[in-house]
């Protein structure tokens, strides 16, 4: 099926050259951090996880975002989603591919990045996160291509895929719960030191996921002459919409928590991002615009939908709209508030903004490109594979 | 043909996968403790004899841990000797000296009060709070939540002196560590800390770039029977004191019977060993 991949239009190539520059300007830009040091980044001793960590954060939950698809094709029967399930798992290595480069980039000594395996240590969630994230990828690359391969010579998938299918739906929720897990277990970090943290990230996942799906299915309807059908994208675009809900409620519970319990420690955190916080002074704001532009997309895109749903109507041009809009809403929830908010208040009481470098940007610019062309290849094959099947 | 080459990648795939997972299976099961293995240990000698604590209160623990007490009242007002101490430990262990807050080095240095005992705060302190620095260093914690996040075991907790200590070769500098404390202890080489050593120590081993760092509580120099740097630093007014918390009759104490100290965040149950007269 790979050589599916090496014929295309002139879009196609197009498309892909357009991200290997990408690629390319982020490779020079690993190289250069790789060469001469971390201090290429706008991380530091005080705020020492940075736009790699939260980027990682981010696209565990893109990943665990196909569940949506494959939970209620396999489990329910679902059969309106057939056509799309194989969207979510490739997706879903995609997305686990840049998750791993993220950590390849982050930590100093990439060349010990063996450590991890030669010194297995069970008592760090990171070394946990290391175990689920790679078991995932395995799981979405066997059930992947298995059916597709099934699907192309038109017989049925063996029967042996079905359990790692079931398998991995745990593993979906495992990913980002020990995800959720690096950041809620640590002491004296007040704003991550909350049990809502998994499921908050869940809930936003199983928007973020699905948004970025159905905005797949709507450019390859136009380029690519592949049609979800219009019955998967409402249900998917109902399911993206009751996730962003909880997603939002459970943002509201912490700003309840922090702000009536008034506790400082857990308050600071949302000060700053949400409405800046003065310390000596100084006032310490740099997020604020980000975090109510998340809000106002959120809630922008949920009433789009609704709209959508209430008068049943909606092209398909103001259903890519709301799935962009809630998508990057929670791109800055997610992949830019939580982990930042969270570090800038030290364990020594003092303030620290986060700005990224410009080389940093590159990598991380870089790393997204390569995902998006992982994911572009192999949605080219599965779409080649459906219209191979139709003809 | 095709069937053979199938036949041959399956087996080939099966084969890599199982070389890879290999050692950390085999290391899974052939280490009977954790890395923070202090618990197992632990919990051999002190099962009989658990008792209820509250925030920050400890059982009272078996074998050497090493702890440190610094008595304020002999620095206030002197804020050269805080100086002294930074400076001892500084030349001691090759710490570079990098300009600005983003990428230096800290092991042991002074901060404000309320920097250092942001639970301790209150509405009006006292001028001689106010107005001093307080040291600040590693607390080399009885319950490491550094230890506890590492996932190669690079730091760790001794267990014959209770030293929380660093083995910079292993560590991967994934910085997991320095979110884990909460006392901001941790350092990372954020560029190659070489160049800005100002005084080369050939006794204790420079670092390289991408590893985290921080103080030792001077394990090289007690493996010599000196004392640690900052203890020295500061001898003629004895406002440092190191030794076993766990001896009954060892100076470090014989004091802490006596006075009223304070730890940094007890409430966060890592139990500091560094413990402070303010």
């Amino acid at each position: 099926m790979i050589e599916k991949v090496f014929k295309g239009n002139s879009n196609y190539w197009m498309w892909l050259a357009f991200l290997s520059a990408f690629v390319a300007v982020g490779a020079i830009c690993y190289l250069r951090q790789f060469v001469y040091g971390m201090y290429l980044t706008g991380m530091g001793r005080d705020l020492s996880w940075g736009l790699y960590i939260s980027q990682f954060t981010f696209l565990v939950g893109v990943a665990a975002g196909g569940l949506m698809l494959v939970l209620p094709y396999y489990v329910h029967n679902y059969k309106t989603f057939g056509r799309i399930t194989i969207l979510g798992e490739f997706l879903a290595i995609g997305a686990l591919i840049m998750c791993l480069m993220f950590i390849m980039a982050d930590i100093g000594q990439p060349l010990r990045g063996l450590n991890m395996i030669l010194h297995p240590t069970p008592n760090s969630m990171l070394f946990w996160d290391m175990v689920v994230l790679l078991g995932y990828l395995g799981l979405n690359i066997i059930c992947g291509w298995v059916i597709l391969t099934a699907e192309r010579k038109q017989v049925k998938p063996p029967k042996w895929v079905y359990i790692f299918v079931y398998v991995s739906i745990p593993f979906a929720v495992s990913i980002h719960t020990v995800t959720a897990m690096l950041y809620c277990g640590l002491p004296g970090r007040h704003f991550w030191l909350s049990a809502i943290t998994a499921p908050r990230f869940l809930a936003s996942a199983f928007a973020a996921g699905p948004a970025l799906i159905v905005i797949a299915c709507l450019i390859m309807k136009r380029v690519a002459n592949f049609d979800a059908g219009r019955e998967a994208i409402n249900k998917l675009t109902t399911i993206i919409m009751y996730a962003a809900l909880i997603n939002a409620f459970f943002v509201l519970l912490e700003f309840f928590v922090g702000f009536y319990s008034n506790i400082p420690g857990h308050k600071h955190s949302l000060q700053y991002l949400f409405f800046g916080i003065e310390h000596h002074g100084v006032m310490y704001n740099n997020l604020v615009p980000f975090m109510w532009g998340s809000v106002f997309l959120c809630f922008g895109g949920l009433g789009l939908f609704a709209y959508m749903k209430i008068k049943d109507t909606g092209t398909d041009l103001m259903i890519g709209i709301g799935c962009a809009m809630i998508f990057i809403a929670l791109w800055l929830d997610k992949g830019l508030g939580f982990v930042m908010g969270g570090l800038a208040i030290t364990p020594l009481e003092e303030i620290v903004e986060y700005y990224p470098t410009a080389n940093e940007i590159g990598i991380t610019l870089g790393i997204w490109a390569t995902g998006f062309l992982i994911v572009t290849l192999l949605y080219k094959i599965a779409v080649d594979v459906e219209h191979e099947v139709e003809a | 043909m095709d069937k053979q080459r199938r036949k041959f990648l399956k087996i080939a795939g099966a084969t890599a996968l199982a070389g890879i997972s290999a050692p950390a299976v085999v290391k899974l099961t052939s280490t009977p403790a954790l890395a923070s293995s202090g618990h197992g240990k632990a919990a051999e000698h002190g099962a009989a004899e658990h008792k209820p604590e509250g925030h920050g209160g400890e059982d009272s623990a078996k074998g050497v841990r090493l702890g440190m007490l610094i008595d304020m009242r002999k620095l206030y007002g002197h804020p050269e000797l805080l100086e002294k101490v930074a400076a001892a430990c500084i030349k001691v262990h090759n710490i570079p000296q990098i300009e600005g807050n983003k990428n230096e080095i800290k092991w042991i240095w002074d901060m404000a009060y309320k920097n250092v005992f942001p639970e301790h705060s209150s509405y009006h302190s006292s001028k001689i709070t106010e107005e001093n620095n307080f040291l600040v260093l590693c607390n080399h914690c009885d319950e490491p939540p550094c230890v506890r996040v590492c996932p190669t075991k690079a730091t760790f907790r001794d267990e014959k002196t209770g030293i929380v200590s660093m083995d910079f070769h292993r560590c991967i500098g994934c910085r997991f560590c320095m979110m884990g404390c909460p006392y901001g202890a941790r350092s990372f080489n954020w560029m190659d800390p070489r160049p800005y050593i100002k005084e080369y120590n050939p006794d204790f081993p420079t670092r390289m770039r991408g590893v985290v760092e921080k103080c030792n509580f001077c394990g090289e120099r007690r493996a010599l029977g000196q004392e640690p740097a900052c203890v020295e630093a500061v001898k003629d007014v004895g406002a440092i004191v190191f030794g076993d918390l766990n001896d009954p009759d060892s100076e470090i104490r014989q004091i802490l019977d006596k006075e009223h100290t304070i730890q940094r965040k007890p409430s966060l149950g890592t139990k500091p060993s560094v413990f402070y007269i303010v």
